[in-house]
């Protein structure tokens, strides 16, 4: 959820017109879950060492 | 050449320099709105779509921040980090007061939801400060 909210404000703040907006917000979605995700599984193999 | 300099002077600021004046004043005042309610801002620009999406976002991730026993931080001048958590918190505008009339966000520190709920609280403040200041720049004209 964090993501989502997050992706729709940065999407409509920092680009201009309508599709680069849509488009900005998914791949900001994309980089907060994948980021989320490997952060995730960096720590699980760093706790496993 | 005299009579020049004093014509000179006696001219009144030009209409398009008031204006630009003017409008400067009113676009603080479309910040402050934008604070005070997420999504006023672009409202007030006629910017529906955009406006409900902030709100539905900053409200959201507000609401979700107290539901997961957030931390609302008070005034204080104590640690910086504690200062920094209110300014964050203040960004929220009329959601942050509501909360705090209420008695609500008390929070829970002991557990790792309550320290999530904080940091939601935070970030609902400075998305709606982004969006605030965005919301200027339609208004300026600078951005569509």
């Amino acid at each position: 959820m964090f993501s989502l909210f997050a992706s729709i404000v940065f999407g409509i703040t920092l680009r201009e017109e309508v599709g680069e907006q849509v488009r900005y917000g998914l791949v900001a979605f994309a980089w907060f879950v994948g980021g989320t995700i490997a952060g995730g599984w960096l720590l699980f193999l760093l706790n496993r060492h | 050449m005299p009579s020049d300099t004093v014509t000179k002077r006696a001219t009144p600021p030009s209409p398009s320099r008031t204006t630009a004046s003017a409008s400067g004043m009113a676009s603080w005042w479309v910040v402050a709105l934008g604070w005070l309610f997420p999504g006023m801002g672009y409202f007030v620009n006629r910017k529906w779509v955009r406006g409900a999406l902030v709100l539905v976002s900053v409200a959201g991730m507000f609401g979700l921040g107290l539901a997961l026993k957030g931390q609302i931080y008070g005034f204080n001048t104590g640690d910086v980090l504690d200062i920094l958590g209110w300014v964050g918190d203040i960004c929220a505008g009329a959601l942050y007061f509501l909360t705090r009339a209420l008695g609500a966000g008390a929070g829970n520190p002991f557990t790792v939801m309550g320290d999530y709920g904080t940091k939601f609280l935070i970030a609902a403040g400075l998305l709606n400060l982004l969006a605030a200041a965005d919301a200027r720049d339609v208004y300026l004209g600078k951005k569509k």
